[in-house]
This record gives C-alpha cells, structure tokens and sequence, in this order.
C-alpha cells in the first residue's frame, strides 16, 4: 500500500518530448507542467475550473489542467502554448491574436489559443456560433473578448486558405 | 536618421509586447523561481470581527518540511502600512498591520504565516494553525451608525475615519431659487478589479552585496520600494523591485499589501528565497475591494432641468483598514461627481465608514463609475419630474466649449481640478448621430408596443487623466543604432512598451523595431511614479519625447554611430480631463428577470490617440468591466460578514456570451492642453459611465422611470422590483 | 489551493475497482471525470484518503443504444452528446441538454455517470434521468442492483448509492417518435449550473397530450417530476392556455431553495418560465 507522500514515477509526453518526472498523486497537471517540467505557459487563474487558463490538449481534446491529476495524464499526449509554434513561425493563431490585438496581458493568452486550437483542429469548418459559444468556456478580465473571437476566426480562414493550397 | 518621415503617433502599431505572451514566454509572478526556495501559505481568519486571543501553531511546525510558522509576535516591529495617496491626518489607527495584532476585522485577514518547503505542504500545515478568536458582532453596512474600531484597544476610535467634504457656491441661495428639488437614494454594489493573475512575489536576499529584491511587483514599485525599506530598516538602494509581466492591473494589483512585506522579510530572516502564490480563493477576499457606495443627492433645479445646486451626502464602505489608498476613492468620488455640467452651487460630504469587509481601494474609474451612476440617475430622475426628455436635460447642464478651461471649483489627489478642454455638446451630438438616435428611439417603441420590454439609456462622464508631479524618461542609442528607452513605468498589460517605443520611434525617426522599453525596474532608474490613474501615456509619454528631443540635441553634428544618452521629464500640475458618454440598448426578460444587453457604445474625446488599436482594446476591455459591475459581480456577506462570494462560480465575470459586441466612437475634437502630445488618457474610458447607460436603459425597458436605484441589477433584485406575482 | 494528500490506485478492471471499494471503507472515492471532485479537492471540502480512478476500466467506456434503452456507461462523457447518441426524441433531448452543462473543456472530462453520482440539485443529467424514468445500475462485490431514478436522488449531494458501490451504467428509455421533448434552463451566465431548468416529454395523439413527463431541477434539493403539472397537462389540447396552467401548477408544487442568486420566490417565478418554455419548446413547430 503506497503512502500518499510517496512519489509516483510519471511520464508526460508534452509537445512531442518525454519528461520523466516523480510526482505525489496529488499533483494536478498544470502544477507538473509548470514546476517539474518548467513550462509556465500554462497559466493558474482559478484552480477550480472556470477561467480556463490552464487549457491544454490531451489527446488532442481542450481540457482544464487544474482539474486533472499529473498521474492521469501518463503517457498520454499534451500540447501546451510552448508548442504551438515550436521555434518555428508563429502559429496562424498567435499571429491572428497579435495582428487583431486579441491579447493585453497576455495572462489569458496560452488557455485560448489552446481552447482554440483543439477546437480548430477538430472542426475546421465551425460556424460562428458554434465558435462564440465555445469560446464563452474561458474568461478574460482586459480585452472584453471582441478581438479575441475576431482573432480567432481570422485564424480559421488562414489555417483553411493554407489548407487549400497545401 | 530614418529612410524618410514615418509616423508612429496615432498608428495603429501592433505590439511589441506580443510575441513573448503568444509563445508561452510571459514571466508572471507564479512562472519565477529560485533555488532553495521557501513557500509561504497565509493564514486568515475565518471570521469577520473579533478579539484575537491566541494562535497555536504547535502542530503546524511540526509537519515534516514546515520551515517556519510566523504570528504577530514576529513581525511586531514592522510598522502598519502606510497610506500612498489622498494621506489625510487621523487614519493612522485604521491602517493594517502586516499580520493581525489584536483584533481580526475581516473574513481573510492574514493571522499567521507557514514557510515551507513545498507549497502543498505550506497547505497543509495552515490547516493545523488554529487561532483562538473571540467573535464580535459584525458590522457590514457602512450606513449604519458608526461604532468602535477596536473597542478594547483603541477605544473612542470611531468607525467613521474621515469626512471628506468638498464644496463652492452658495447652495442655501439654489434651495431658495429651486422651481423643484429633486432627491435620489442610490448605490453601487462592492466589486473590484479581479484582474486573471492572482498577486504573488518572490523576495530574495544576496548576503554577498546586502541587496533584498522582490520580483513580482507592479504598478508602483518605486514608490514601494521605498515603503518596504522603511517597514524593514534598510536603506533604499538595497532595496529592488522588479516587475516581469502582469496578468492585469485594473487598480488592484501593485499595491503594498501585507503579503508583499511578508515575503520580503520572511526572505531576510529565514535566509531563503520565499515565493507567494495567491489563490483565488484568497483573492477575492484579500486583495482590495471597491466601490460599495452609497449616495443621498438633493438637486436644486429650474423649470428647464438646469441644477442651481447640488447637495450629496455619501457613504463609503471602507472594509476593515485603511490601506494604501487612503480616501482616494471618497476624494474622487466628492470632486468628480459634478461632472460635465455647470451645477453652479455645491457640498459633497463623504463618510469614510470601516466595517468588517475586505479593505477597499480603487478600481478602473475610482470613484468615477460610482459618481457617474449617481448624477446620471440624479439627471434621469430630474428629467422624469419635469417631464422632459433626458437628453435635453442634459444639454441644458451641459459646460459650454467657451467656458474652457473650466474651473470645477474643487481638487483632488492634491490638485486642482480644472477642465482644460472639450467640447461636451458636440460629442453629444456626434452620439446621437451615430447612434441615428430618432430612428432608434422609434424602433425602440415599436418593439415595446409589440410586447418586448427594451430600452435605451445613457450616461455622460468627465474622465481624468495624466496625474504628476513629474516623469523621467531616459533614452540611449548605441553603436549599432540600437535604441533603449528606460521609464519609471509600470505595464500592467495595457501595451505601454509599444506606446512609449511609438513616441521615441516619432521623435527621433528610427524604425520602431530598434527600440526597446524597459519599465517597472527600481534598480534600472531611481525615478518612477508607475502606473495608476490612467497617467502612463501622458506622463511618461511626454517624458520620453522630452528625452527623445534631449537626444536629438546631443546627437545634432555627431558622427552616425556615436552612442549617447539622454534624460527627460515632463512635470504638470494639474490633470487632463478626456469626457465620454456611454449608451446602452438593453432588453428584459420578464420571465427570467435578466437583462441582456443588445448594444453599447462609448463616445470619447481622447485629445490625441497615440495608438488607436490600443485605445479602442482599453475601451472595449473597459465597458465589458462595467457591463460586468452594472448586471453580475457582487461581493455579498451575510449578517455575520461571512463573504458569500468566494469564487468564480459566485463572482460572476462576464464571459464572450454575456456581452454585445462594443462599439468605440472615439474623437479627437479636444487636445489636451497641458502636455506637448495633446494625449489624454484612455485607462478608464471604458468602464465609468457603464452603471449608469445601463440603469436608464432597464428603467426605459420596463418604462418605469427611477426603478434602478442599485447595481448590481441582478435578477434577484429586478424580480423584487417587478414584484412579479407569486 | 492544493488537495489533501491521498493514495492513487488506478485499476484497470470493474472487479478490482469493486474489491477496492469494497475494502476501501469510507474515506476511498471514486474519481470519473473529476470536473466536481477535484474542485472541491482543491478547496479541501471533499478530502478522500484514497482515490480510485475508473479512468482505466475500460469496460465502462461505452454509449449504446439496446433494446429500447440508451445504455450509458460509467465512462461515457458529457461531449459524447454532443451530437444525438440515439435517434427520436430522446436522443435529440440530449443533445441539447448537453450544451447546458459547464463548458466544452469540462464536457471532455465530465461523465454522465459522475453527474448523476455527484447529484448536484442543478444537474441537468439528474434531471433528465429524473424526467425520464432512468435506471440507476449500481454494482458492488455483494452484486448489482437497479434503482429506479425516482429512488435515487435523496437531497443535494445525496443518493441511495452505497459507499462500496460503483455506478456502472445509467439507462435512459428511447422514446419512441410520438413523444415530443424540450428543455428549458435559466443560469447567470453561460455554463454556470442552473437556477432552474425543465425537462419535458409529451406524448401527443392529434393535439392533444396523452402522457406527460415533467422534471424541474436547480429549484428544489433534488430534480423531481412534478405530478400536479403532469395532471393538468394530461387530456389537455397543445395550446398556450395548457402550457401556462401546468406552469403554474408547478409554481404552486415546489418549495424553491434559497441561496445567493435566487431567493425562493424569484426561483418560483423562474420554474413557472422554464416550464412553460419547455413546453413551448416541445411542440414549437409540431403544426399539432
Ligand atoms: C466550471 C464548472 C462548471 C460546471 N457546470 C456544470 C453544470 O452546469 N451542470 C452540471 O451538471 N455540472 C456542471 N459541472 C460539473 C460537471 O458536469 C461534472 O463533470 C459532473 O458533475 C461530475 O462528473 P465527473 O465525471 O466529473 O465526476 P467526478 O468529479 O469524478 O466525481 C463526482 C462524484 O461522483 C462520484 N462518482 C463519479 N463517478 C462515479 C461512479 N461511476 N459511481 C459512483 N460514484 C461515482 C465521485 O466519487 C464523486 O463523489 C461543472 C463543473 C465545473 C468545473
Ligand atoms: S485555472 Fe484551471 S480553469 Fe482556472
Ligand atoms: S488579456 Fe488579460 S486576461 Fe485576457
């Protein structure tokens, strides 16, 4: 029987690279992401669900990284902000949030365009309210959300046009 | 130097601060750490008011990697914390200390602190800190009568700390020449500023060189530098602060809390770095709260609508102590609630009233959002007693476009408040235009005779921007043509780099992209006000072009390549005043209660847009706020001041679905006057005149002229008010 | 805001999920989707010593249609309605309930099975299988019982469910295609659980209804039907007059809940609209 402090060996496969860490059961994933495999762009807004700033993919699905546990993400793949662009060019959606002025703080930043990118991946061709009532799942207290959602669908159109030609 | 002339002033520029925040580079407080760190965990009381007998802390220390557990009695040499602005005599005893001494006075207030090695254990251990608390009757309505502060230890200490009165004109002759007086009870609902980043700091101190640094910090770390040197008996200069990114600012953040001298003396003493990390929970019962006002307004008026005088007497819940702002918000309050009219006689009397609340300080708009919600309802219910329509009362109060610059006959924040510019009737006329104002007031109509319960309303505002003394701004190019622009600022989100970079790139003519901006350092240039009261674009933007134009000189008839350095201030006395109006269409729903709003528009005379993306970002960020203050966030307490709102399921931000789309009608049609740019500041523009766009349009939607007398207009409340059967 | 520390046992089989609950007494839970445990985790109002997760127990994970019922496994998740998961009425239902729960990031994690387990009173998953007459399969090593919805929610947060007990599988009936359903929710803001809702189903002959089934759930402690609106509705015409008299008779049925954002008159009032507009819903466009 383990003790509750006991560490568990875990295996997190974020943005295509392993990091083999040893976390007590109680580690959400967003702390393992930020403390033991140091990538802080996933941000804590809330802990308990509502802000959406801790939005990751898993499996290629948006979900909260503070209402899931490090271990139940072993093995599994998980796609953070940092990986979005890679050292590459930005992402259609970083350049569409840029160019729109979808971002003050920024602090929101990482959960949207990971809300957004799960979504655009899965259902390119969403209509606009499909997308609106989507993005209605994370909160952000400076832009008032107007360019965020023109980002967004400016990112659509681009990753779609890319599409096209590809 | 350039290629040929670019214009930066006034371009939509996109931001330089992007690329960082997009890619996951953002450093906020919770992203910082260094090695060896210790976690500090806050314990709060869990009760409202009462005599603090004990802390036991016995079995907190006991847990296995529990560094330290901290009471009163370990901080008991550090003074309270001291008010920054709007210092008036007398407040002293309200001020809190950095961990509770005698008495607990709110739901939250720090009572101990745990220092341990891992932040889940620092939870773990504040479980086992049980603090003996004597409970006391609660009192949470600043309308109440005043009563003891802290009975036993400081008694005859009222609960009223201050009366802050402002007056001119002779009101009793207004009274006296009134065709009608016209009175009016209303208030604004507690909320604040919630920004996304919870606070958080990591203070660290290097033996080696004696230095403590605090990064983490915001909106004024200059100035709380010096205040933590104070608290902590050191010397200014050994003394950093530092601020990397910020998840927010809105008024709340960036103040000197308890939390912040905590961190910085636990690191001194324990010799370790130590990192705080806010929850939300503690958030919104520990970070400053605002508004929580009530107002009783008499007007004075003639048979046109025009007010002969203005008597106001307010009611400012302060929480339990007076924090950094002092009476900034009841000052605010007082001196700007005259507005853009004439109101030729007035008394404003302010009571500043502790009760067992969160403390409360300033959000976007202090006193603005408040006051404006106040006199427009006033001008509305004035309308309403003469049977006149609103808008053309407020023509007739308006201050004319010759009676600039307008001397409103009081000050604040230390200065007096003289309007240096606008034309109020013109924007105006500009709304009604835009908004094809006849049109909408007829389709309006034909919605409600076809059973729809819609309305309109709006709401005009004096803004105030631009607060000095002074700015410095200093600026260098080296070898490679490379440029640096280093500010007293503070970034609180709100894309200064990319202002600041667009002025230098203006004035000295080199490609945007070479210049960098360095801001919220204590230890890159020794002064710096910060950011706060909407002041960063007038201040320090006329402080970069100054030393923009000190470089210029220097570099006049040198060799191309020749590094040089140049510094710059820009000093006022008196604040500039942006106006705007906002309007609201709003639809009811009978059966629900809730109100949704269809359209909203704010009208505003920036002076001079540095950049008008931004300008337009900070308006439509600012009224979502507003919509936000006006129909959904409350902080509510029960009878014994246990907070009811303690989380996001509770504090209900709007999300995307809740709001319209906002449209900015923004003007240049008034210059600043009292800087070389013309700027004014576009901070609070959104937000202030939200409260009271929205009440006029529910009252015009259940066509009940008056019936919003409080905001929030919840549900709940609206249900009362429509008295629906049941 | 960091859990309580606990143990981790993830089994990988509905018997050794079983023998753990059997032995794991009263401070082992169950985590499914976790999207209400692990925020009242995080606030430590809920601080389990052992957590079991039925994440691996594959066998759990299945959505089916069979024999009249919609077969919904312990791991089959909110989104998994996102589109109809069974054809008629009822399927159609679903989906748009679903939309009403939380948000899309927790409708990935979020179980239907948990929702019903957790019996939050604004659940719209208790409600609809409060509505609908669904069947609660409990299984623990002493075997498995079947609880009838109307059984099952006791209070908030409360169920007939035994601690050694798992939830394996909730059915629904498939409605066949005479019965016409809505839906109807009042919340603060998109996704916040509900202060009050309606679920419908009415099983319409030439206009006029023939059996009625009327949940309200976010009013009282737990979703019930509410027989006095069923009654007046039954034998009555689809018109608006039958609508705003069932309305009514459960204005006058329930005793609201009050907290912070509904007393119990304004949550009356509420339950009189959603229940009126569920049954608009129902047979808007229906031409009956
Ligand atoms: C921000 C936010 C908003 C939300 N809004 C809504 C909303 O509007 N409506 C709504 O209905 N829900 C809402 N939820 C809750 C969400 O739907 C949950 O997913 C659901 O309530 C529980 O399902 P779960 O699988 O996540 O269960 P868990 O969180 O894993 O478990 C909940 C409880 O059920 C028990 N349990 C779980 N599965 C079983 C089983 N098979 N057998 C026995 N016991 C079991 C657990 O032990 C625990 O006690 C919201 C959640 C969040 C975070
Ligand atoms: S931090 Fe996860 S939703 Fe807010
Ligand atoms: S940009 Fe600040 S919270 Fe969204």
């Amino acid at each position: 029987m383990t003790s509750p402090h006991d560490k568990l060996a875990v295996t997190l496969a974020v943005n295509g690279r392993d990091y083999r860490i040893a976390v007590e059961p109680r580690r959400s994933l967003a702390d393992a992401l930020r403390e033991d495999c140091g990538l802080t762009g996933t941000h804590l807004g809330c802990e308990h669900g509502y802000c959406g700033a801790c939005t990751v993919l898993v499996d290629g699905v948006p979900v909260r990284a503070c209402l899931m546990l490090a271990v139940q993400a072993h093995g599994r793949p998980i796609r953070t902000v940092e990986g979005l662009a890679g050292d590459g060019p930005l992402h259609p959606l970083q350049e569409a949030f840029r160019d729109e002025h979808g971002l003050q703080c920024g602090f929101c930043t990482p959960g949207f365009l990971m809300l957004a990118a799960g979504v655009l991946e899965r259902e390119p061709d969403i209509g606009d309210e499909a997308l609106r009532e989507i993005l209605s799942a994370n909160l952000c207290r400076c832009t008032g959300y107007q360019n965020i959602v023109k980002a967004v669908r400016a990112a659509a159109r681009r990753i779609k046009e890319a599409a096209g030609r590809g | 130097m350039a290629d040929g002339p670019t214009r930066y002033i006034g371009m939509p520029h996109k931001r330089l601060e992007d690329r960082t925040l997009l890619t996951g580079g953002g450093r906020f407080a919770a992203d910082l750490s260094a090695p060896g760190q210790l976690h500090m965990r806050v314990v709060r009381s869990p009760v409202a008011f009462g005599r603090l007998r004990s802390v036991d802390v016995r079995e907190a220390r006991r847990l296995p990697g529990v560094v330290a557990v901290w009471t009163f009695a370990d901080v008991e040499r550090i003074p309270p914390i001291q008010i920054r602005l709007t210092k008036i005599g007398g407040l002293e005893p309200y001020q809190q200390t950095v961990l509770a001494r005698d008495y607990v006075r709110y739901v939250g207030d720090p009572v101990a602190a745990v220092f341990a090695e891992d932040p889940y254990v620092a939870e773990d251990a504040a479980e086992l800190v049980f603090p003996e608390i004597e409970e006391l009757p609660a009192c949470i309505s600043a309308t109440e009568p005043p009563r003891e502060f802290m009975p036993e230890t400081l008694p005859g200490v009222s609960s009223e700390a201050a009366c802050v009165t402002k007056a001119y004109g002779d009101l009793d002759a207004a009274f006296a020449a009134a065709h009608e007086v016209v009175e009016l009870e209303v208030a604004v609902g507690r909320h604040t500023g919630v920004p996304l980043e919870t606070r958080g700091a990591l203070a660290e101190f290097d033996p080696a060189k004696g230095t403590l640094t605090m990064r983490g910090a915001a909106k004024v770390p200059h100035y709380n530098r010096g205040q933590v040197a104070r608290m902590l008996d050191m010397p200014d200069e050994m003394v950093h602060l530092i601020q990397g990114h910020v998840g927010g600012g809105f008024g709340v953040r960036g103040e000197l809390y308890p939390e912040d001298v905590l961190v910085c003396h636990a690191a001194l003493r324990l010799k370790r770095p130590v990192k705080w990390v806010e929850d939300r929970q503690e958030h919104l019962m520990a970070a400053n709260h605002s508004r929580d006002q009530s107002y009783r307004l008499r007007a004075a008026v003639d048979a046109r609508g025009f007010i002969l005088g203005l008597q106001a007497e307010v009611f400012s819940d302060q929480g339990g102590y007076v924090r950094t702002h002092g009476v900034t918000v009841p000052d605010l309050s007082a001196a700007m609630l005259p507005g853009p009219y004439l109101v030729p006689a007035y008394r404003a009397d302010v009571h500043v009233r502790l009760t067992n609340k969160t403390p409360a300080g300033t959000y976007r708009a202090p006193g603005r959002y408040e006051s404006t919600f106040a006199r427009e309802r006033l001008l509305d219910a004035i309308a309403h007693a003469l049977g006149r329509d609103p808008v053309e009362v407020r023509r007739v109060n308006l201050i004319p476009r010759d009676r600039m610059p307008f001397d409103r006959g009081v000050d604040t924040l230390g200065t007096r408040v003289v309007y240096d510019s606008g034309d109020y009737a013109l924007l105006l006329d500009k709304l009604l235009a835009y908004l094809d104002y006849d049109r909408l007031k007829q389709a309006l109509a034909a919605r409600r005779a076809a059973g729809e319960h819609v309305g309109f309303g709006l709401g005009y505002f004096v803004e105030k921007s631009g607060l000095g003394p002074a700015d410095k701004a200093v600026i260098s190019i080296d070898a490679e043509g490379m440029v640096e622009v280093v500010t007293g600022a503070a970034s609180i989100g709100q894309g200064i780099e990319t202002a600041m970079a667009q002025i230098c790139a203006e004035v000295l003519e080199v490609p945007i992209e070479r210049i960098r901006v360095v801001h919220g350092r204590t230890d890159r240039i020794d002064y710096g006000m910060g950011a706060f009261a909407s002041r960063v674009t007038v201040m320090t933007g006329c402080a970069v072009k100054a030393a923009a134009e000190a470089l210029l000189e220097k570099l006049a008839g040198a060799q191309v390549g020749t590094p040089a350095s140049a510094e710059g201030w820009f000093r006022a006395d008196h604040m500039t005043y942006p106006y705007g109006i906002h309007a609201a269409v709003v639809r009811v729903d009978p059966g629900t209660c809730a109100v949704h709003v269809e359209r909203f528009v704010v009208a505003y005379d920036i002076g001079r847009a540095v950049n008008p993306m931004l300008v337009e970002g900070q308006i439509v960020g600012g009224a979502v706020q507003g919509i936000g203050g006006a129909l959904f966030e409350e902080f509510v307490y029960d009878a014994n001041g246990q907070p009811l709102v303690t989380t996001f399921g509770d504090y209900l931000m709007p999300t995307l679905a809740e709001v319209p789309p906002v449209e900015a009608l923004v003007t240049e049609d008034a210059p600043a006057t009292q800087n070389p740019l013309g700027v004014k500041g576009a901070g609070e523009a959104g937000i202030n005149g939200a409260g009271a766009a929205i009440a006029a349009a529910v009252d015009d939607a259940l066509g009940r002229p008056g019936a919003v007398t409080r905001l929030p207009v919840t549900p709940i409340r609206l249900h009362r008010l429509l008295g629906e059967r049941d | 805001m960091k859990p309580a520390p606990f143990s981790y046992h993830a089994p990988s089989t509905l018997d050794a999920m079983l023998a753990l609950l059997a032995e794991g007494g009263e401070d082992g839970k169950v985590i499914a989707g976790g999207q209400s445990l692990v925020p009242m985790m995080n606030f430590r109002l809920a601080r389990p010593a052992r957590l079991f997760d039925l994440n691996g127990v594959a066998e759990l994970d299945f959505l089916r249609a069979e024999g009249g019922w919609l077969r919904i496994g312990a791991l089959a998740r909110h989104a998994a309605f996102h589109r109809p998961p069974c054809g008629g009425p009822t399927g159609a239902l679903l989906a748009e309930v679903v939309r009403h729960i939380a948000h899309y990031p927790i409708r990935q994690r979020g179980t239907f099975a948990g929702s019903i387990a957790h019996a939050d009173p604004a659940s719209e998953w208790c409600l609809v299988a409060a509505t609908l007459g669904a069947e609660i399969v409990a299984r623990s090593r002493a075997g498995e019982r079947r609880i009838g919805a109307g059984d099952f929610f006791l209070a908030s947060l409360s169920t007939a469910l035994r601690p050694d007990e798992l939830i394996v599988e909730v059915r629904l009936p498939i409605l066949d295609a005479g019965w016409r359903t809505g839906f109807c929710e009042f919340s603060r803001r998109v996704g916040d659980f509900g202060i009050a809702m309606t679920a419908v189903a009415l099983r319409v002959e030439s206009g006029v209804v023939r059996e009625a089934r009327i949940g309200v759930g976010g009013v009282e402690d737990h979703p019930a039907r509410q027989p006095a609106a069923e009654q007046a509705l039954v034998g009555q015409p689809v018109a608006a007059r039958a609508f705003a008299a069932a309305a009514d008779a459960v204005a006058g049925a329930v005793r609201p809940m009050e907290d912070l954002h509904a007393d119990a008159a304004y949550r009356r009032h509420l339950a009189r609209t959603t229940t009126r507009r569920a049954l608009e819903q129902a047979c808007a466009g229906s031409g009956s």
